[in-house]
């Protein structure tokens, strides 16, 4: 337990070092790419919530991660064009506040998490896994048709939005912003581990029928845990999009939901820090082996196979050993 | 009025019947003996009164409520306990955890259950898969006292274990019978102790009730027909 506590904490603290780090020496880039790991991190540690502790093996999480990309698209789009967003029956303007694109991420997709969970969590398996992965394609194919905000082509957003007391433009305050949503939802998801809510889930991954022969419905503690999962999800898509100042159909598509589960697969799946150290490697790759070949996933896909079948724990399991469980 | 009645119960795994008629009932703070050799339907039973079979057709009612229709959850919160066939634990959860994981209000306590067994006590911070044969029984016990059961059901619950663990599990059965107005019913197959335990019996014989009748009126020629002993 206290290597994987330490483990835990010196991989958190290993993201602000590089990113100040990368501020004293004027490497902007780096910056950039660290604040990429956070968010990436985030939506990592979204589904981890559903994956690692309900053991609920979503494929459609890019769902949540692409809903808070267009929330903060929409509302930025029609604030930079000074349209009003909606004007009957009452007037909505857009935003380029941060803290307001926020709240209606963590809405629209905690609603549309909680259509989807209330749906698909009536069934298991592989069913549960094809059900998520065609709500996911479903909003992937509105998400084109969709001309009013860009269709195909997605949306560019000229500014990046704003946050109280910041200037989001600097990149070491942009960082650090994403940098402390990650560790929220770090604590968050801490916190409902060690709850008597997390535990009742833990046992209920375990064996939903003995969990329900002890008074306690499995479909209320998985749907509210799907909720949450897509909530810090689309959380991380509404930053991922202020990142690029720019969203398109891709967030929402397969592709993307799988990449989100590489992380924690590659970081350690019911690993605390697993998603993060998932985001870190994979950005890593991508940055080393990107350069050398176009074809980088490759090696991904093998490092991806040794650790499913070497490291069982992912990277975290290699460092904090096999002891660590879920959020502890 | 009975805490648990089971009256004329059938039922079946998908097309095959496995109940074809079994009646019971339990008042408040009696041991009830389920006996029966292997096949004969005791889980079945137990688990047709805890919901997780449905019933085919006759009547099942707690507290002079019908359950028959009731989700297997809901009928737990009412006050049915169960500890399953087969230790079923958490495996990675805590011990402590276990008992936190599905707890209910009521008399029983993280400390009231460690009292019962204190070699849980000593281990509350240690993985329950990792914990023997015997520890893993008492913390399923244990668990299912946590949810703050009126009729506590244990399915087999001695069996596999090595002779001291099994003499410590019915000793704490005879315990909570003794300290506790719990009603419980066992599934067992071992008739000497049930004889000191239990105050009635049911026997089973290919899903349906043979014999029902104080555990003192059980004579050789039921047990050497139902019981094969």
């Amino acid at each position: 337990m206290k290597r994987a506590w330490v483990a835990n904490v010196a991989l958190i603290c290993m993201l602000p070092v590089v990113a100040i780090w990368a501020s004293m020496a004027d490497e902007p880039f780096i910056i950039t790419l660290a604040t990429k790991v956070a968010i990436l991190a985030l939506a990592g540690v979204g589904l981890n919530m559903a994956l690692g502790q309900g053991g609920l093996v979503s494929l459609g999480h890019a769902a949540f991660f692409g809903i808070g990309g267009y929330a903060m698209g929409i509302l930025a789009s029609h604030a930079q064009s000074y349209t009003p967003l909606l004007e009957w029956p009452m007037l909505i303007e857009g935003s380029n506040s941060m803290p307001v694109i926020w709240l209606l991420a963590l809405v629209s997709s905690g609603l549309a998490a909680l259509v989807i969970g209330a749906l698909s969590l009536r069934t298991n398996g592989v069913y549960f896994i094809m059900i998520t992965l065609a709500f996911g394609q479903m909003f992937y194919y509105f998400s084109i048709s969709w001309p009013a905000y860009g269709g195909e082509d997605g949306l560019a957003i000229y500014m990046r939005n704003g946050f109280p007391g910041l200037n989001t433009l600097v990149p070491l305050h942009f960082f650090g912003l994403a940098f402390a949503v990650l560790l929220v939802a770090l604590a968050l998801a801490t916190l409902i581990g060690r709850s008597p809510f997390g535990l009742a889930l833990n046992a209920a991954r375990q064996s939903s029928e003995r969990v329900e022969t002890a008074g306690i419905r499995p479909y209320r503690l998985q749907l509210t845990v799907f909720v949450l999962s897509g909530m810090v999800t689309g959380l991380a898509g509404a930053l991922f999009a202020d990142l690029n100042r720019f969203v398109s159909p891709s967030m929402f598509s397969w592709q993307t939901s799988g990449e989100i589960m590489v992380f924690v697969i590659l970081g350690g799946v019911a690993r605390l820090c697993g998603p993060l150290a998932g985001a870190a490697l994979f950005i890593l790759l991508e940055q080393l082996l990107g350069g050398i070949s176009d074809y980088w996933h490759i090696f991904l896909g093998a490092l991806l196979l040794l650790i499913i079948l070497f490291a069982r724990g992912g990277v975290m399991g290699l460092i904090a050993g096999p002891g660590e469980r879920a959020h502890v | 009025m009975s805490l648990l009645t089971l009256a004329h119960g059938s039922a079946f795994y998908g097309a095959t019947q496995a109940l074809f008629d079994v009646s019971l009932d339990i008042e408040q703070g009696e041991v009830l003996a389920l006996m029966g050799r292997n096949g004969m339907g005791k889980s079945t039973t137990v688990k047709s009164i805890c919901r997780m079979l449905p019933l085919a057709s006759g009547e099942l009612r707690f507290n002079g409520r019908d359950i028959r229709t009731l989700a297997s959850h809901k009928v737990a919160r009412l006050g049915v306990g169960l500890v399953p066939e087969g230790r079923r634990c958490f495996r990675t959860l805590s011990v402590r955890e276990n008992l936190q994981a599905t707890a209910r209000p009521g008399d029983w306590s993280q400390n009231s259950v460690t009292d019962l067994f204190p070699r849980l006590g000593e281990r509350l911070g240690q993985s329950a898969a990792s914990l023997s044969g015997g520890e893993q029984q008492m913390l399923a016990i244990a668990r299912a006292l946590m949810t703050n059961p009126q009729l506590l059901i244990l399915d087999e619950a001695t069996e596999g274990l090595a002779p001291l663990v099994r003499q410590e599990i019915w000793a704490v059965v005879a315990r909570l019978k003794q300290r506790t107005g719990l009603a419980i019913i066992v599934v067992d197959k071992s008739l000497k102790e049930l004889s000191n335990i239990a105050d009635r019996a049911v026997v089973l014989e290919r899903g349906t009730s043979v014999w029902a009748g104080a555990m003192n009126d059980l004579d050789e020629q039921i047990v050497g027909r139902y019981l094969g002993v």
